[in-house]
């Protein structure tokens, strides 16, 4: 019996099941997707602290529906003429959970905090002569010269900048802050945390929300609900079917797998919330032969076909993803397939062929795969039996995730311990901007595990964040592209989509670039 | 036999000792890197190293070892490096499931595989016998998580009589705690009816082939007061050191049944805490665990003297 007839037989019953414990209030009772260890979401990027940090903390601004950064914290800021200062200016009502005001020093001090972590803000701040308090309700970056992009960091999702009080905002980027204290729209009730089984937030009733209605992460952050309690189901089919009793109102990312059992059951709506789906990346060890020669990457990209890999991930399911046969994200402004014709080659023979042109003498391939995540280990499985097909010599490591990621540190041989091939996923968010675009960069032992060596792609990179106009933009995105598929240095899988589910009496859902529950309800 | 005890339990000293030295070197030397997994992917391996320095992971081993030797007999196991919680915070939030499930397990067992072995061992060769036994190849066959999903299905699902998952605390009343952890209970119970019933059966089959067996059926005692008074309690030390080793049997599936159940307990603490590395909360749960088994060892010794009086120590 495979994974997916188990998980299955086991969610079955889940559909004509009646409501088991209706009516508790207006509490939503989620299951996230990750036990949620830590707090402090500059300490770790953990996507499932992020989320709390939505709950908890406020941004200076945010990202809307179309991506645009809209003031959220801030009333609004003036850039001055020459570029060279950005003044932001504070709303007036803004309170922190322990009841002190939200004061301009918080915001110097939380973006201090969150500079020395986020790559973003790491591109940028050659050109920050300083971030200084003016008065209690402003504050003003001073800048060696013009950073267009400067809100866009502030404001943007991936890493987000939240505010916390200086008191906290003040302990080393590397170390754990101990209080989950913010300005949000919800307080984390830390007596009633008890890690990998619950985490409470109730409502903030001091919280100020921007008037304008709600869009994306931008607008009106509205606390509907008096808590949100979040319970660790680890198992799918136990929370398929805690779904299905009502036992739960929202599970966050659903298995695949189960998708069409939680369809059939009328008290559950399955629907994509985030923006962006997920990207699947095939990542080449370029230090380490055989994959230190672009010519062999390049052969094995000949033999990828996308289909294959999101059907494993995500099944037949209409809609449920599709291929991206380029760096950047589809459907955003820099997503182009410029040099991209190796990707559409999808032909064993020719691969096979390039692979014996390209000098594969049969050196061993060590594929690690994550056994206990399901996505990507699917993807491993894949790109495993493709190695196989075309030949090549293939030794693939399943182990857990933990272990992997220490793996991929290794710079070693693969005889040493040391690995040809990983897997990961990554939010179409972080593939968006040459800025915060991991597995573009190519800055040798400083670039993401693998360590591709490519001074032009390096090159374009900073040329982009020059970049005059947004026409410029993309004309060096499109090299970049081109660049990026001579290079080779990861395989780009396609994207799949990640529904949510909620119970029929859960209000106010909406799209949003990250799992947020303010504006929702519960009747 | 007071001073057996407190020999035993001064034994266990250099037992958990062992315990203790055998658990770091394992971590040590396994692969895996806390840091790693807090940096996340966006980390530049320089990010990872500040991260593991402040952590404390880039000492050498002895040092470590030593520190965390020196706190644990201060009564300090430790802070989680995830949550920045103190491991005894955490295990003592996760105690009570754990606890109340593999008591409410072996009651269960006990009650139903004793008598299942009794009557298995009385009516040898009938139905009665095939039957228990047929049960017991399929308590030690079907995997705990098989019988856990069935049960969900019929009695959470279909009949709605009971809830899938989660856990209610023993002070919020008897009714809601057995109603959240009857079904693991059962499904957990599997292997550990089927190992007593056939122990229980074997030792009966035994004992009722003895004279004295033979004797105080001549003398006219009744079958009940022959299986039970005469027969069982001679039986009872083999039943009650497999009652014994069956703990770790618990241990081991809790970690199992907890998942399936979303029970929070110290099952699923070990094995989230192993997933991410979390080194404190892993050294303290095994050393919780190797103590546990070690005390429950001795109370199984102590016991033999109940059942058995020319047992002395």
């Amino acid at each position: 019996m495979d994974r997916r007839s188990l998980l299955k037989g086991a969610a079955l019953a889940a559909l004509p099941a009646p409501a088991f414990s209706q009516g508790a209030g207006r509490v939503l009772r989620v299951i996230p997707q990750a036990n949620l260890t830590s707090l402090d979401p500059v300490w770790t990027t953990a996507v499932v602290t992020r989320n709390h940090g939505f709950l908890v903390y406020d941004q200076i601004c945010a990202q809307d529906a179309k991506g645009e950064i809209r003031p959220q914290m801030a009333e609004g800021w003036v850039t001055e003429p020459d570029g060279l200062a950005v003044t932001f200016t504070l709303r007036t009502g803004l309170k922190f959970h322990d009841g002190e005001r939200v004061l301009a020093k918080d915001c110097v001090a939380s973006i201090n905090r969150w500079a020395r972590r986020d790559p973003f803000m790491q591109v940028l701040q050659p050109s920050v002569a300083a971030v200084e308090v003016v008065d209690d309700r402003r504050f003003r970056f001073r800048l060696r010269k013009p950073v267009p992009l400067l809100t866009m960091a502030l404001g943007q999702t991936q890493l987000p900048c939240f505010v916390m009080p200086e008191r906290i905002a003040s302990t080393d980027a590397f170390q754990q802050v101990r209080e989950a204290v913010g300005s949000g729209p919800f307080r984390f009730l830390a007596d009633e945390w008890n890690p990998g089984q619950r985490a409470v937030w109730a409502r903030f009733d001091g919280y100020e929300p921007r008037p304008e209605p709600v869009d994306g992460l931008a607008g009106g952050r509205v606390p509907r609900l008096d808590r949100v309690e979040w319970t660790i189901i680890s198992d799918p089919a136990t929370a398929a079917s805690a779904m299905s009793t009502g036992e739960q109102d929202y599970w966050e990312y659903p298995l695949h797998d189960l998708l069409p059992l939680l369809k059939r059951n009328r008290q559950v709506v399955v629907e994509q919330r985030l923006l962006d789906g997920f990207y699947g990346v095939c990542r080449f060890n370029c230090l380490q032969p055989p994959f230190d020669n672009p010519a062999i990457r390049r052969a094995v990209a000949m033999a990828v076909d996308q289909r294959d890999y999101l059907r494993a991930v995500a099944g037949n399911e209409a809609g449920g993803w599709e291929t991206c046969e380029g760096v950047f994200t589809c459907g955003t402004p820099l997503a182009n397939e410029a040099g991209s014709e190796v990707l559409k080659t999808r032909s064993l023979d020719r691969a096979r062929a390039a692979l014996a042109e390209a000098g594969y003498k049969g050196e061993k391939v060590v594929l690690v795969a994550p056994g206990d995540y399901p996505q990507i280990n699917a993807l491993s499985m894949v790109t495993a039996d493709l190695l196989r097909r075309l030949g090549m010599n293939l030794e693939l490591v399943s182990t857990d995730w933990g272990t992997l990621v220490q793996r991929r540190t290794s710079k070693e041989p693969v005889e040493k311990g040391g690995w040809s091939i990983i897997h990961t996923t990554s939010s179409g968010q972080s593939l968006s901007l040459p800025v915060y675009h991991l597995f573009l960069r190519a800055n040798g032992p400083q670039a993401w595990f693998g360590w591709p060596d490519d001074p032009e792609i390096e090159r374009l990179r900073n040329a982009w964040v020059e970049a005059a106009d947004p026409a410029e933009g993309r004309r060096v995105a499109e090299a970049l592209n081109r660049r990026a598929m001579e290079v080779m240095a990861y395989i780009p899988l396609g994207f799949y989509w990640q529904p949510s589910a909620w119970r029929r009496n859960v209000t106010g859902a909406f799209k949003a670039p990250a799992t947020v529950f303010w504006n929702m309800s519960k009747t | 036999m007071f001073a057996y005890a407190v020999r035993r339990v001064l034994a266990t000293i250099p037992v958990m000792a062992i315990v203790a030295l055998f658990v770091f070197s394992l971590l040590y030397i396994a692969p895996g890197d806390p840091a790693a997994v807090i940096a996340g992917d966006q980390a530049t391996p320089q990010d990872v190293e500040r991260i593991r320095a402040s952590l404390g992971l880039d000492r050498p081993f002895l040092i470590r070892f030593g520190e965390w030797v020196w706190n644990i007999l201060n009564g300090d196991m430790g802070v989680s490096i995830f949550t920045n919680l103190p491991v005894t915070t955490m295990i003592q939030q996760r105690i009570e499931p754990t606890v109340s499930l593999m008591i409410l397990t072996l009651c269960l067992a006990v009650s139903i595989a004793v008598p299942m072995g009794v009557v298995a061992a009385w009516k040898q060769g009938s139905w009665i016998d095939r039957a228990v036994m047929g049960f017991a190849v399929l308590g030690f066959s079907v995997p705990v998580f098989v019988v856990g999903y069935v049960l969900a299905y019929i009695f959470a699902l279909e009949l709605d009589w009971l809830p899938v998952q989660g856990y209610t605390a023993f002070r919020e009343g008897f009714f809601p705690w057995l109603e959240n952890l009857i079904l693991p209970a059962i499904a957990l119970g599997g292997v550990y009816i089927a190992l007593i019933a056939r122990i229980t059966r074997a030792t009966m089959l035994e004992v009722l082939q003895q004279d004295y067996i033979r004797t105080a059926r001549a003398k006219g005692a009744g079958q009940r007061n022959i299986l039970f008074l005469h027969a069982l309690k001679n039986a009872a030390v083999p039943i009650v050191t497999v009652i014994g080793i069956g703990i770790a049997l618990l241990i081991g599936g809790a970690v199992v049944t907890e998942s399936v159940f979303a029970i929070p307990g110290l099952g699923r603490l070990t094995v989230d805490a192993i997933l991410r590395r979390d080194y404190p909360v892993i050294q303290g749960v095994v050393l919780l665990f190797s103590f546990v088994y070690v005390l429950v060892n001795l109370v199984i010794d102590l016991a033999y003297t109940l059942f058995d009086p020319r047992i002395r120590y």
